[in-house]
């Protein structure tokens, strides 16, 4: 190749803190200590070694595979070149030894020009945290391919993984990962997304249970016309660490992103974090990003980290936005539902459903839905002594 | 029915300098079946009054009382209140997102009621409503007040009052940022539920351009945060004509 063309194939490099160089080599990522920016709000002394040098063993979870008709789910081995398709290269310690720990990968194949009815689900069963485990997986829509594929994580475990997505030109995917974690259960996952010409990706977290649970998640576009909506949903409890990092890289003109993560805390020390990179690069022309994190504190004890970043090396774009709060019930809502005789609790449950109901219609994956809002109400359960007594207080 | 006495009631509110005085011994009683309108300036503290009775925990009653059929209304919560019969139109009706018109009407009514409506008839008595208010059945499966023009967020509230059917409605400022069509509509809705037995209205408002359509029995002046006059009918064509200067200087 001629040094033109490699120039031409090539995106400048970016000096940018939301762009670390990655590297398949576990030595090439220091051990952290917990000073570092991308650590800083984990609690490293919870994660069972999993950043340092614990062994990753096989059978920490159980899968179970629902395939809809028309897409394939295969086990291929760990030096299979659909491996690193996604241009995912590992950028922290954890993501790098679960490449080099993972025996093999799970690849879900949506073929060309297929639209898929119902959703593809792939449960993940955890079946103790004595041992951690290494998992990757990798869901191709090939080109003009429709699906919706659902990850589900329950159960006892300790995990890390690296979740690989390839939208091909055309393609219409939407991913839903659901943490239902039990309580022990230690979840580190990197998701990464490369999203095609005039490709749409709907990518959606889902964070319940778990002790650690913490997910990130980055996209980049192979061309221009590519859009990525992400969306998250969290409810951490007493205790509950639940981070979410997301880094959209818009590397190609006319390209969109929108993120919405929304929150619930309650309980004394449920932790939520939020990190919103964007970076626009200069080649990015033309593109639209929003992004936006909401977190609602239902009680006195828990906090909420929530950090929006937005990086524009170039001014030539249709928009780039970001919101991000954090708040307890207001005061005014509660009083005009209370006025018209709804008690307290009822009033702060319907403020909490519909906070997020907005964004679980905004999931559009209807077998979803009603479990969603059951988990939700199942959450609120857990707390409503502590609302009940705030009432009488 | 409904009277509620409200016997030298004094509120204050927090402000950074301070408790801050706004009523200042307010008596009024309003009959089982009447309707009164309060007028005032701005600033003078009637939307207070309306809040303090609703109770609203910005507002903090320093003395007086407040009886409802003669139960203590200070003592109950916000929904206590309601559940006592007490409704409050909100000049600003507050938005909540992501919950439905629908949804949010049968939780309250299953409040009120202490049972859930009946499934056959409630969707026929919502439906009804909203188009006695010109508002599209649609409406129902809207985030309560969010994205409502202001006039919506007016007729929604009349539309509350009708299905919740209460004893007593505080209307505040009801008629503010109404074109005369919406006002017509508006001033209908509220002349229905004055036209059920025993149902009570104060009628709180800047302009009296409502009270045209809404014929009050008495009329209170208030200024400076107490009644500064009252009278019937005939008093809010006096200040149609002189406005509230004379009151204003005479407070001062």
């Amino acid at each position: 190749m001629t040094a033109a063309v490699q120039e031409a194939l090539e995106l400048d490099k970016v000096e940018s803190h939301l762009h670390p160089e990655g590297s398949f080599d576990v030595e090439a990522h220091e051990v952290p200590k917990g000073r570092e920016e991308i650590w800083r709000f984990t609690p490293l002394k919870r994660l069972k070694g999993i950043h340092d040098s614990a062994p990753f063993a096989d059978g920490a979870t159980k899968v179970e595979v629902e395939a809809a008709a028309g897409v394939t789910v295969e086990t291929v081995a760990a030096d299979d070149a659909v491996r690193g398709s996604s241009g995912l290269v590992p950028t922290d310690r954890v993501s790098a030894r679960a490449w080099a720990a993972s025996t093999g990968a799970t690849v879900v194949r949506i073929p060309t020009d297929t639209v898929i009815e119902g959703a593809t689900v792939i449960r993940h069963h955890g079946t103790g945290s004595e041992t951690a485990g290494a998992g990757h997986a990798v869901i191709v829509a090939e080109k003009f391919a429709k699906a919706t594929v659902v990850l589900v994580f329950e159960g006892s475990a300790v995990v890390a993984d690296n979740i690989e997505i390839v939208v091909e030109d055309g393609a219409d995917l939407t991913v839903v990962s659901v943490q239902d974690w039990a309580d022990d259960a230690v979840h580190l996952s990197t998701q990464h997304a490369k999203v095609g010409r005039d490709a749409n990706l709907k990518h959606v977290s889902v964070s319940f249970g778990g002790d650690v649970v913490r997910h990130d998640f980055s996209a980049e576009y192979a061309g221009p016309g590519g859009s990525v909506e992400s969306l998250g949903l969290y409810f951490a409890d007493e205790g509950q660490h639940i981070e979410h990092r997301l880094f959209v890289d818009h590397t190609a003109p006319k390209t969109k992103s929108h993120v919405v993560y929304k929150g619930a805390l309650q309980g004394e020390k449920a932790h939520a974090v939020w990190i919103g990179n964007v970076l626009i690069r200069k080649e990015a022309e033309g593109i639209e990003t929003y992004e936006e994190n909401r977190n609602l504190i239902l009680t006195d004890g828990a906090w909420a980290d929530s950090v929006p970043n937005l990086e524009i090396e170039t001014g030539e774009i249709e928009g780039a936005g970001h919101a991000s709060a954090i708040g307890r019930f207001d005061d005014e809502q509660l009083f005009y539902l209370q006025s018209r005789g709804i008690s307290e609790t009822e009033a702060k449950r319907l403020v909490v459903h519909g906070f997020f109901n907005d964004l679980i219609r905004q999931i559009g994956v209807p077998e979803l839905e009603e479990k969603l809002t059951g988990t939700v109400e199942a959450e609120l359960a857990k707390n409503i002594n502590t609302l009940i007594t705030k009432d009488n207080a | 029915m409904s009277t509620l006495e409200i016997k030298d009631l004094q509120v204050s509110v927090e402000t950074e300098d301070g408790p801050k005085e706004i009523l200042k011994g307010v008596t009024l009683t309003i009959n089982s079946g009447e309707t009164h309108a309060i007028m005032g300036p701005n600033g003078s503290g009637k939307s207070t009054l309306a809040y303090s009775i609703a109770g609203h925990p910005k507002y903090t009653i320093t003395g007086g009382t407040v009886t409802l059929d003669g139960e203590n209304v200070l003592e109950m919560s916000v929904d206590e209140r309601a559940k006592a019969g007490l409704f409050l139109a909100m000049q600003y009706p507050v938005e909540v997102p992501g919950v439905s018109v629908a949804n949010f009407l049968r939780t309250a009514k299953t409040a009120l009621d202490g049972e859930a409506p009946k499934l056959r008839t409630w969707v026929k008595d919502v439906n009804g409503a909203m188009n006695k208010m010109h508002l599209d059945p649609s409406f129902s499966q809207r985030s309560v007040n969010e994205g409502f023009s202001g006039g919506e967020k007016k007729r929604h509230e009349i539309a509350q009052l009708d299905i919740l059917d209460p004893a007593f409605a505080l209307l505040d400022e009801i008629d503010s940022g109404l074109d005369i069509d919406a006002l017509k509509v508006v001033s209908e809705g509220i002349n229905d539920f004055r036209a059920r037995e025993a149902k009570s209205v104060l009628l709180i408002t800047h302009y009296t351009r409502i009270l045209r359509y809404v014929k009050p029995d008495q009329v209170h002046v208030f200024v400076a945060g107490r009644i500064a006059e009252s009278g019937g009918p005939e008093l809010a064509e006096e200040l149609e004509a002189n406005g509230y200067e004379k009151y204003v200087t005479a407070g001062v």
